[in-house]
């Protein structure tokens, strides 16, 4: 083996090695873990067993899937309406505080988003900053109870995750060529028209990648729903928080973490469909 | 048309930064309840100072992420190395996994790895979450580094071949200096998620090994203090510099 090969080889066998020792075996782990059983908490033994993901279906979970896709969904949606004007803007910028904007984005998108949940409590707690000035400008009498409502959830979740669509969705954008929607216009379309038929089918890969990044961790985030939502609001990831650490049924959080796996797959196939298609059609 | 496109712009930069104004601003106010302004003071942060528990939290994830930082760049410096020089089998598979790994939900990557360490009879403490640290920073560093090298004149390489240097040398006196900014972006956002991660340490550490962002969390259950801003704020401050100190030296290429 000559030297080239022995770099090679030493470098392809290292991350091979750490990928497989702490990614896909953990994962088979959980799989295994999610088929068997538990009967006193804490401890899990044989059978072999589908009941764990039987259980999925019991109103109890369903309720909880309910609610965290029905909160995924609309923090996805107010993160798309709300983001894409905005990345519009930014990516079509072109003055000298352009690499400012686009910083004062990113450094969202890298902070702690416990920190910035807190933050989001200073604000909307009953003695907060938004009553007071709701209060003194006359218009409300008593304070707001935001706090420990599925509201204040939804407020923390598109605060935390606002900067994750805007930054997928500028990508695109600022690629755009400007000259489509040019030649758009000079054939005649109106506005409505250009966006549904030109900007929309462009950005597709943003908007795919950014409602990804949006939907996946609303699930996930089970400090924002702690925090801002008491103990009201349950997601899958505090479901699945409470199995492994408060109730210890290790199978039944392990089926649920196998269900929220799954779900990223299909959203993870349907974007690299997705935009391979658009790459297609931009072509 | 173009007051409006100002007027929303700045909506949502308030949006994004007014809570954290408004928290920084707080963790000087002298008051300890309600919202009223009582005078500027910097004693919230010398009782972070004095609380010695904390300091050791502090200690310990700088330590985590320093370690695994360091340990993660390497790891996956090298890694993009291979990905860019050669071709091998399995390779768009690895490639693929990394990428998964990037969007893959944290709880699940933070109970697959406690189930792991549970199954082997590790102690749960400093080892597990270095180890776990270093294994989600690395994607990072991966996709930090390959998309820089992206712009990479490949002759150079093969010119040093000619002149008779070695892979080894070739990676090390004409690929590293030409990738070495990424390197450095790539150990800080490494720093940066290991200093601020709750979602994966939450699992992978206890009671023995208390670390800031597990700290903070425990905290911040329990409501509003002056104390907690001014830890906030201190975490913010650091998270500030580190991104800002990355997007630069990303930004000056060629």
């Amino acid at each position: 083996m000559n030297e080239k090969n022995r770099f090679k080889t030493l470098s392809i066998s290292l991350i091979s090695f750490w990928l497989i020792v702490f990614v896909l075996v953990p994962v088979l782990m959980v799989f295994t873990v999610s088929l068997l059983t538990c009967e006193v908490p804490g401890e899990i033994k044989q059978p072999f067993t589908l009941n764990n993901y039987k259980e999925m279906f019991d109103p109890v979970f369903l309720k909880v899937i309910f609610d965290s896709f029905k909160m995924a969904f609309e923090t996805t949606l107010i993160c798309l309406i709300a983001g894409f004007p905005f990345a519009y803007n930014l990516a079509r910028y072109k003055g000298r505080f352009k690499s400012l904007l686009l910083m004062l984005i990113i450094i969202p998108f890298w902070t702690s988003s416990l920190i910035r949940t807190y933050a989001i409590i200073v604000i909307i707690k009953t003695n907060g900053l938004l009553n007071m000035v709701l209060m003194s400008l006359g218009l409300i009498d008593e304070p707001l109870k935001l706090m420990y409502t599925p509201l204040a959830v939804m407020i923390g979740m598109v605060y935390s995750l606002l900067p994750f669509m805007i930054l997928p969705l500028y990508a695109v954008l600022e690629k755009l060529d400007y000259k489509y929607i040019e030649a758009a216009k000079d054939l005649g379309a109106g506005r409505t028209q250009t966006f549904l038929h030109v900007i929309l089918p462009l950005s597709m890969p943003g908007i795919i990648a950014g409602s990804m990044l949006v939907f996946l961790p609303t699930l996930c985030l089970f400090y924002i729903s702690d925090v801002l939502g008491g103990a009201k609001t349950l997601l899958i990831g505090n479901f699945i928080r409470n199995q492994f650490l408060l109730v210890r049924n290790w199978p039944l959080g392990a089926a649920a973490s196998m269900v929220l796996m799954g779900l990223m797959f299909i959203i993870i196939y349907v974007y690299y469909k997705s935009s391979k298609k658009a790459g297609r059609e931009a072509i | 048309m173009k007051a409006l496109k100002i007027s929303y712009s700045s909506l949502v930069y308030s949006f994004l930064y007014l809570p954290i104004i408004v928290l920084i601003i707080y963790s000087f106010n002298a008051s300890k309840f309600g919202t009223s302004w009582k005078g500027f003071t910097f004693k919230w942060y010398e009782s972070l100072m004095n609380n010695s528990s904390l300091m050791s939290a502090a200690g310990n994830s700088l330590l985590v992420a320093v370690t695994a930082a360091t340990l993660a760049t390497i790891i996956g410096s090298v890694a993009a190395v291979a990905f860019y020089r050669y071709g091998f089998r399995g390779k768009k598979m690895l490639l693929g996994l990394v990428y998964v790994l990037i969007m893959a939900p944290d709880i699940v990557m933070g109970i697959s790895l406690l189930i792991m360490f549970v199954t082997i009879h590790m102690n749960i403490g400093f080892t597990t979450l270095l180890l776990s640290h270093i294994t989600f920073n690395i994607p990072f560093v991966i996709v930090t580094v390959l998309s820089r090298m992206k712009g990479f004149d490949k002759n150079l390489f093969d010119a040093a071949g000619d002149l008779g240097a070695t892979e080894f040398q070739t990676v090390r006196h004409v690929l590293l200096p030409m990738m070495f900014p990424a390197v450095i972006a790539g150990w800080l956002l490494s720093f940066t998620l290991s200093m601020d991660d709750v979602l994966i340490s939450f699992f992978v550490t206890g009671p023995d090994f208390d670390i800031l962002p597990l700290r903070i969390y425990s905290m911040v259950r329990l409501g509003v203090k002056p104390e907690v801003n001014a830890l906030c704020t201190v975490m913010f401050a650091l998270s500030l510099i580190i991104v800002m100190a990355s997007q630069i030296l990303n930004k000056e290429k060629k």
